[in-house]
């Protein structure tokens, strides 16, 4: 996937684990063609929550002295970083998502029902109810398997162009259109008058710089809130279209449809990875969320042996460059990649990775692996993650009775979830799905909270009794 | 009610917990995740009282207000004994963090650990009480208009701070009665908990719940101080600002130990 690579070089992170097979990549495809598939086509591929731990284990095996402690430390040490910066996002979304419920009452008004959820839960009987939402649940998710699996197979195949068209359309949908959704249903709320002039320049913008930061370069943080933005869109889709139980339903069986398409041998979505990996290539970097970037130069070419060669040529060059910027920047991303390159070429002059002088940076000792900045290291979580997260914290904030007091327990419960399996990831050091924990615990405080707490505390807070 | 009830109840209720939480949590990533880890051990003991309360009075077969008492006593109990489960899974965590770590020395010690999950039970047990009170008071409405007290608002979100301020001073005495496995540290943390959740029943007696309440919180919070180990020595080498080189008083978080090259 050459012209991915020099599409994508902020996906390299992803290249750069392959050196080491420990590592899985997050499966974020069927995040992405979750996400792709707006309206025309709901194709709930399962959320890849393969999180990969783009991270230390690798690089400390190449380090001269290899703790056993050390190894682990590093891992914890790194972990707590990388769960908050996972937290924030996580967050973030959440945060979006139930502002816009709270405030926007198109989120929340019964409009009909998407035509993968054909049967209403408008019924007479709760059996009926009941069964519909089965049915619903069933429905939808035999779209997801049949989706992830053509996914699957098309990219067996290599039909890259064909993948690549389709997230390219499906991205082009969410940034324009949904969002210009959005953004009418906002003016309509707070009554703002607005001529289409304005808006067409605002979508345009905001969707042309969408595109080329999701799907090209850009910064990070750009990137990282891009991601965001059209992650919480889809679960707002999810949230005013899918009837209440049906949801439930779908958020259970999801989850563990997620556990076993990464976990068992056979499942897509770990075929998908270990297919990735064979190959050495990225997975649609565009659909899953990377908490730092790591940017490496002459990515683009067509030899597979000189592409590992270049990588870790470029690796150890730029382990020193990396170091000087983390210490100027003080931050965990990689920044701009002319910047890089700029600074790159200040420190050890213009050079240019040729074959000559990879085969002479190949021959020096490797001792650069010590220098090797332990902040560029992140960890990955499927939008998918995010979608499914802001769909259940996004519903609790809608539908409970027990209100605020459901939303809070339920994102408590996500976040909880997430930490235990970026612990899991830690010990375990291959893709893991992120959703079927988090999802558990959100569910079990939903129903929880909202039928046994909220009336307890009800009846405290009428009295202004405190526990 | 309207905005200003709202930003003022809010600031009133969640000021202190803000400010120390942005002050000394939001920086340590650990310290975050045992905020976050704090809050879901308090949010299971309110699943538990809550489900008890639900099957008492299913039992019983009557929702008055006369088993509020005993759910609430119930409450404290299973929320103290979360605090406990807590500790212990604190205690686990710092001896596998200690271990993995480079100088045996974990990245966080057990009293910070202790305050970040005394502050993390207060803020989610205040967060639970007041936030669906300070929803409702940003909209439209006469408070007191049926001949409750008007002062409700105002009052709930003193509460609030101070309960907000005796779980971060009953976890850390908490934490340190359980290390040095001091009964007597429990039993008195218990019982004063017991105390606040029982002076709140005589609510809208205001003098003798608010009043008795925030002379607990203060007491409670120099105990506290006390057992965290601070003096009044301390605190007078504090304000004086003396440079000391390597002053007894020192920040856990400024305290870093190089790793051996």
């Amino acid at each position: 996937m050459t012209e991915l690579s020099a599409h994508l070089p902020q996906f390299q992170h992803g290249q750069l684990t392959e050196n080491f097979p420990d590592t899985h990549l997050s499966n974020t495809n069927d995040n992405s063609e979750r996400r792709r598939h707006d309206n025309s086509e709901r194709r709930r591929n399962d959320n890849a929550q393969s999180e990969t731990n783009g991270q230390p284990q690798n690089n400390i095996q190449q380090v001269v002295e290899q703790d056993e402690e050390e190894d682990e430390e590093l891992t914890l040490k790194y972990g707590a970083k990388h769960v908050i910066m996972l937290f924030v996002p996580v967050t973030l979304c959440m945060v979006v998502v139930v502002a816009t419920i709270k405030s926007v009452s198109f989120y929340t008004r019964k409009d009909g029902q998407l035509i993968y959820t054909p049967f209403t839960e408008e019924t007479e009987t709760v059996g009926q109810r009941a069964l519909n939402s089965i049915l619903n649940a069933a429905i939808m998710i035999s779209v997801i398997i049949v989706m992830t699996i053509l996914l699957v197979v098309l990219y067996k195949y290599r039909c890259y162009k064909v993948i690549h068209g389709w997230l390219i359309i499906s991205s082009l949908l969410l940034l324009f259109f949904f969002s210009f959704i959005y953004l009418g249903e906002v003016f309509k709320t707070y009554n703002v008058a607005m001529d289409y002039i304005t808006v067409a320049l605002m979508i345009w913008n905001f969707g042309v710089v969408g595109m080329i930061c999701i799907h090209w370069k850009g910064p990070l943080r750009l990137q990282q809130a891009y991601l965001i933005m059209i992650s919480a869109l889809m679960a707002l889709v999810f949230i005013k279209y899918l009837p209440e139980w049906t949801a439930w339903l779908i958020l259970a069986v999801i989850s563990v449809y997620d556990l076993i398409a990464v976990l068992c041998p056979k499942g897509p979505l770990r075929m998908l990875v270990e297919t990735a990996q064979e190959r050495n290539e990225t997975l649609f970097p565009a659909l899953i969320y990377s908490s730092t970037m790591i940017w490496l130069v002459n990515m683009a070419e067509e030899d597979p042996e000189a592409q590992r060669k270049s990588k870790n040529s470029s690796y150890d060059k730029q382990a020193p460059a990396s170091r000087t910027q983390n210490e100027d920047a003080e931050a965990d991303d990689g920044g701009f990649n002319q910047e890089w390159q700029q600074q790159r070429d200040n420190r050890i002059g213009p050079m240019e990775s040729t074959p000559e002088s990879r085969a002479a940076v190949q021959a020096l000792p490797s001792n650069s692996q010590t220098s090797e900045d332990p902040e560029e290291r992140g960890v990955k979580l499927g939008l998918g993650d995010f979608i499914f997260y802001s769909v259940l914290v996004g519903k609790a904030s809608a539908t409970a009775s027990g209100d605020w007091n459901t939303t809070l327990a339920c994102f408590v419960a996500i976040l909880i979830g997430l930490c235990l399996t970026l612990l899991l990831l830690a010990i375990f050091k291959k893709a893991l799905p992120a959703l079927p924990i988090s999802i558990t615990f959100g569910l079990v405080f939903y129903f929880a909270t909202d039928n046994l707490v909220q009336p307890f505390m009800d009846q405290l807070a009428f009295h202004q009794f405190y526990i | 009610m309207g905005a200003a009830v709202f930003w003022g109840c809010s600031a009133i209720a969640f000021g202190p917990a803000a400010a120390l939480v942005l002050l000394t949590v939001a920086a340590e990533p650990l310290r975050v995740i045992v905020l976050v880890a704090g809050a879901f051990f308090w949010l299971l003991s309110l699943l538990a009282a809550s489900l008890l309360w639900f099957v008492w009075a299913q039992l019983s077969g009557r929702e008055d207000a006369a088993l509020l008492p005993l759910g609430a006593a119930a409450a404290v109990l299973l929320q103290e004994l979360c605090r406990f489960a807590c500790f212990k899974v604190l205690k686990k965590a710092d001896e596998g963090l200690a271990t993995l770590s480079e100088d045996g020395q974990s990245p966080i010690s057990v009293r910070q650990m202790a305050y970040v999950s005394g502050l993390s039970f207060g803020i989610i047990s205040g967060v639970f009480s007041i936030s669906n009170i300070l929803a409702d008071s940003a909209g439209p409405g006469t408070v007191g208009i049926h001949g409750d007290s008007p002062y409700y608002f105002i009052t709930s979100a003193f509460l609030t701070m101070a309960l907000v301020l005796l779980h971060t001073f009953w976890g850390i005495i908490f934490f340190d009665a359980c290390e040095r496995r001091r009964a007597g540290g429990l039993g008195l943390v218990v019982g004063s908990h017991l105390l606040t959740s029982g002076l709140t029943f005589l609510n809208p007696w205001y003098e003798a719940s608010l009043g008795p309440i925030f002379i607990l919180t203060l007491c409670t919070g120099l105990w506290a101080f006390g057992t965290a180990g601070g003096s009044f020595h301390n605190v007078l080498k504090c304000l004086s600002c003396k440079q000391e080189p390597e002053g007894q008083v020192m920040l856990y978080s400024a305290l870093q130990v190089p790793p051996e090259e």
